[in-house]
């Protein structure tokens, strides 16, 4: 086995759910301030999901306030202390970027149907 | 003390430290590296340890090297390196010098051959700087002037075209990230010289 594949290997975490792009997402994030540490939480579309192996990430994008805010996460970061799930969308393409030219009602998911 | 050790370059990867950053770190396997002779200044003049590195057949040395390691009783390898430490006395023939010797947090430097470029022009070579592509340009990547007319003659050391690499190159100063004795493995933070698989020294470093 290769040694550099097994030394990323060691490092993923394996507390991540399965999630893609289109679903909706909680990310909880460590956030240090000082000597205080506090969890963060941001919740947001997942509109893409990128790199391979420890350098894998994802982008979140939530309207704040009427304005686009889009944060990009390591998945494999000891800074994510959580990611919850919250709804799965029904999409059918990998990256979303399209979602940033649409506001409003076309900015929607529609959730996947389960029979 | 002086601590060295001889690996190979693996390659690169990156890790996340306990605050979450993501650092780029060059994996070196290294060692375990046989003192095959202890130079002494009685015996030679100066202090140095003779290391050797990665075992091969018997038969893929000749008779002088088979020898040399014979007296020593170690077996045959590959590499054979001397360094002059000033604490070489402290070593013994048949010592094993490991990875288990550094810690994460070390700072060491790390010397290489660097990756060959060939024959280079003087932008790649030096970093000057182009001349336009377009625009009826006829002067797209030459090295420009040489020298003042008045001069009547080119400088010695004049930066110019010519073989680029493939040069022993020292980095100074890398912090080890890790340590794993059990597979022979240092993880450097930053990039080394050389391609993958080159041989390269590891030193407690200069500057520390």
């Amino acid at each position: 086995m290769d040694i550099l594949q097994s030394l990323e290997r060691e490092q993923l975490r394996t507390d991540i759910p399965d999630f893609k792009a289109g679903d909706t997402v909680r990310v909880h994030v460590r956030v240090v301030e000082g000597a205080r540490e506090r969890i963060q939480v941001f919740e947001g579309v997942v509109i893409a999901r990128r790199g391979g192996g420890i350098r894998e990430t994802f982008t979140v994008r939530r309207m704040s306030y009427g304005i686009g805010v889009e944060r990009v996460f390591p998945l494999h970061s000891p800074r994510i202390a959580k990611i919850e799930v919250m709804r799965r969308g029904r999409v059918r393409r990998a990256k979303l970027y399209y979602l940033r030219n649409l506001t409003g009602k076309a900015a929607r998911i529609e959730d996947i149907r389960r029979r | 003390m002086e601590k060295v050790i001889i690996g190979k370059k693996l390659g690169m990867t990156q890790m996340f430290t306990e605050t979450g950053e993501l650092i780029p770190v060059t994996a070196i396997l290294a060692g375990p590296c046989p003192v095959v002779q202890v130079k002494t200044l009685e015996g030679d003049g100066y202090q140095a340890v003779q290391v050797a590195y990665e075992p091969v057949p018997e038969r893929k040395l000749n008779r002088p090297e088979r020898g040399h390691f014979a007296k020593a009783n170690i077996k045959p390898h590959r590499i054979l390196k001397e360094f002059r430490l000033n604490n070489a006395a402290e070593y013994k023939v048949g010592d094993e010098l490991t990875v288990a010797s550094f810690q994460p947090g070390d700072a060491v430097d790390v010397t290489g051959i660097s990756k060959g470029k060939g024959f280079a022009g003087g932008i790649k070579r030096w970093g000057f700087s182009r001349g336009p592509e377009s625009h009826g340009s006829k002067y797209h990547r030459g090295v420009g002037s040489l020298q003042a007319r008045d001069a009547a003659r080119v400088f010695k050391g004049r930066k110019m075209p010519g073989h680029m690499g493939a040069v022993r190159r020292t980095v100074q100063n890398l912090q080890v990230v890790k340590v794993d004795p059990e597979r022979n493995l240092l993880l450097v933070k930053g990039s080394i010289p050389g391609a993958k698989g080159s041989v390269v020294t590891i030193k407690n470093s200069v500057k520390a």
